[in-house]
């Protein structure tokens, strides 16, 4: 893989006229963790799926562009709260699905390997309702990196797992996404504060960009300063919301 | 499948009917009992047998044939918005048209024979695989679609991968539905013009006032039916995701 690009999102959004969010810009640092945090309908997701390539129904007024001047939705891997795993399909096809859809033959000694690393060698020809939600997830996260993409976006991919297979998954994801270019979108700040090396807390009105803990990610559960910023973050969140 | 809850029912249905012949003692030709009919099918078990033939025949190639036909129209319908567009008002006005009234002339089309048969048996069945196929198919989880799409899939490839395996358990519910319409409509091509087959036999019967006969002919179209429903309940399972 050739070294991640920045990924630089100037513009704002509206629906039918009505402005969905104002003229922001957001950097994606190159090979960093950016996490776009954010109450429910403010948009942030919408930001995601402008980068990924995806429908919307907002109208966007700006433009996402890669440092290096080449096209941004190609590089893209995408990842939501929902596993999106095919239920018809075992774990290998849906994490081949990638190359399946594309019409190329998929890369078996790759497969194998990011099993092993997600730790679902032994699950590989079960279906996704034989699995735990966490067991899913991980499933989904080697379909991302199967894909690999220089861009990551993941859409609350954690949000709907229990604290202790989310604080796992979390840890997980940091190590095998490492060197990419990642937008993690959420609502939780201590999400944020334990994975953002970059951290923006967007609003209707505005997008602000806050003091990030000097430790590196993924953070102890523990850690005092990766707490204070999740308390800094809460706070921000519903001084914006105000 | 229990079949304890089933038997329990058609013992108490024959019990039924046992009672009110008993109660109203109607003449045999009215209403023949229930042990008067078992005796009628026993002694004509050799014509029932081959008139049963006949029509299983014409279900299950009516059956085939119009569930082929409807799952490639569902799937022409979904891939493209033109062809929604020209064909879909089309089928709604042919539903709005009596089945019943076409026999006459598909008999004239297609002979007295299996073909008239088959022919009404797919045209009873057509709209409700095509249908149900079809709404699975515009119902794929937008999800699927968006994961694909940054997949950088083509068109075709999201129909056949995606949109097609997510809607089966819909064409299951077509198939199950097409399953029991498909001896009405073989049953009703036969009324209209033949000279063989369970719906023949019933006319027949009922012409020369031999009910009991009559009532013979028609429960082996029933249980045939149900067979025919287990059957295709069982084939189908699979695909509607049940037997995981």
């Amino acid at each position: 893989m050739t070294a991640a690009p920045d990924i630089t999102v100037e513009g704002g959004a509206s629906i039918d006229g009505v402005p969905l969010f104002a003229p922001l810009s957001l950097v994606l640092k190159a090979g960093e963790w950016t996490c776009l945090l954010g109450g429910s309908g403010v948009g942030k997701s919408t930001v995601l799926r402008l980068i990924a390539g995806l429908q919307t129904g907002a109208t966007f007024d700006g433009t996402i562009r890669a440092s290096d001047g080449q096209p941004v939705m190609p590089r893209v891997a995408y990842m939501a709260q929902d596993d999106l795993l095919m239920p018809w399909a075992d774990v290998a096809r849906n994490v081949t699905m990638g190359a399946r859809l594309r019409g190329e033959k998929p890369d078996a000694d790759r497969l194998a390997r990011l099993l092993g690393r997600v730790g679902l060698t032994e699950h590989a020809h079960k279906k996704p309702s034989e699995m735990s939600g966490g067991q899913r997830q991980r499933a989904a996260l080697a379909r991302t990196l199967m894909e690999d993409k220089q861009i990551i976006l993941l859409d609350e991919p954690f949000s709907a797992l229990d604290a202790r297979t989310r604080a796992d998954m979390q840890e997980l994801a940091v190590e095998l996404l490492q060197g990419r270019t990642v937008l993690l979108v959420t609502h939780d700040p201590g999400e944020a504060a334990r994975l953002g090396q970059t951290i923006a807390v967007m609003s209707h009105r505005s997008l602000d960009h806050c003091a990030v803990p000097a430790s590196p990610a993924p953070r102890l559960v523990d850690d005092i300063e990766m707490l204070e910023t999740q308390g800094a973050l809460l706070r921000l969140l519903r001084e914006r919301a105000a | 499948m229990k079949m304890g809850a089933p038997l329990a029912a058609a013992v108490f249905a024959i019990l039924l009917w046992q009672g009110v012949v008993l109660f109203t003692a109607l003449p045999r030709f009215i209403l023949p009992g229930p042990i008067v009919v078992a005796e009628t099918w026993w002694a004509n078990r050799a014509v029932i047998a081959e008139n049963t033939l006949i029509t299983a025949l014409e279900v299950l190639i009516g059956l085939i044939v119009g569930s082929a036909l409807g799952a490639a129209t569902a799937i022409q319908l979904a891939s493209s918005r033109a062809v929604r567009v020209l064909v879909q008002p089309m089928l709604v006005f042919t539903q709005a048209l009596p089945v019943f009234a076409l026999a006459p002339i598909l008999t004239l089309w297609f002979g007295y024979g299996l073909g008239s048969k088959v022919a009404m048996a797919v045209l009873i069945i057509y709209f409700p695989v095509t249908s149900s196929f079809f709404d699975g198919l515009m119902r794929t989880p937008e999800g699927y679609l968006d994961l694909a799409r940054t997949m950088q899939a083509s068109r075709r490839a999201i129909l056949w991968q995606i949109r097609v395996p997510a809607a089966l358990p819909s064409l299951a519910s077509g198939l199950r539905l097409a399953a029991v319409y498909a001896p009405i409509g073989a049953v009703i091509g036969e009324w209209v013009g033949s000279s063989r087959g369970l719906g023949y036999l019933m006319l027949l019967a009922n012409g020369r006032a031999k009910t009991d006969l009559m009532f013979a002919a028609m429960l082996t179209l029933g249980v045939l039916s149900v067979l025919l429903h287990l059957v295709v309940r069982k084939l189908t399972a699979r695909m509607a995701g049940e037997a995981r």
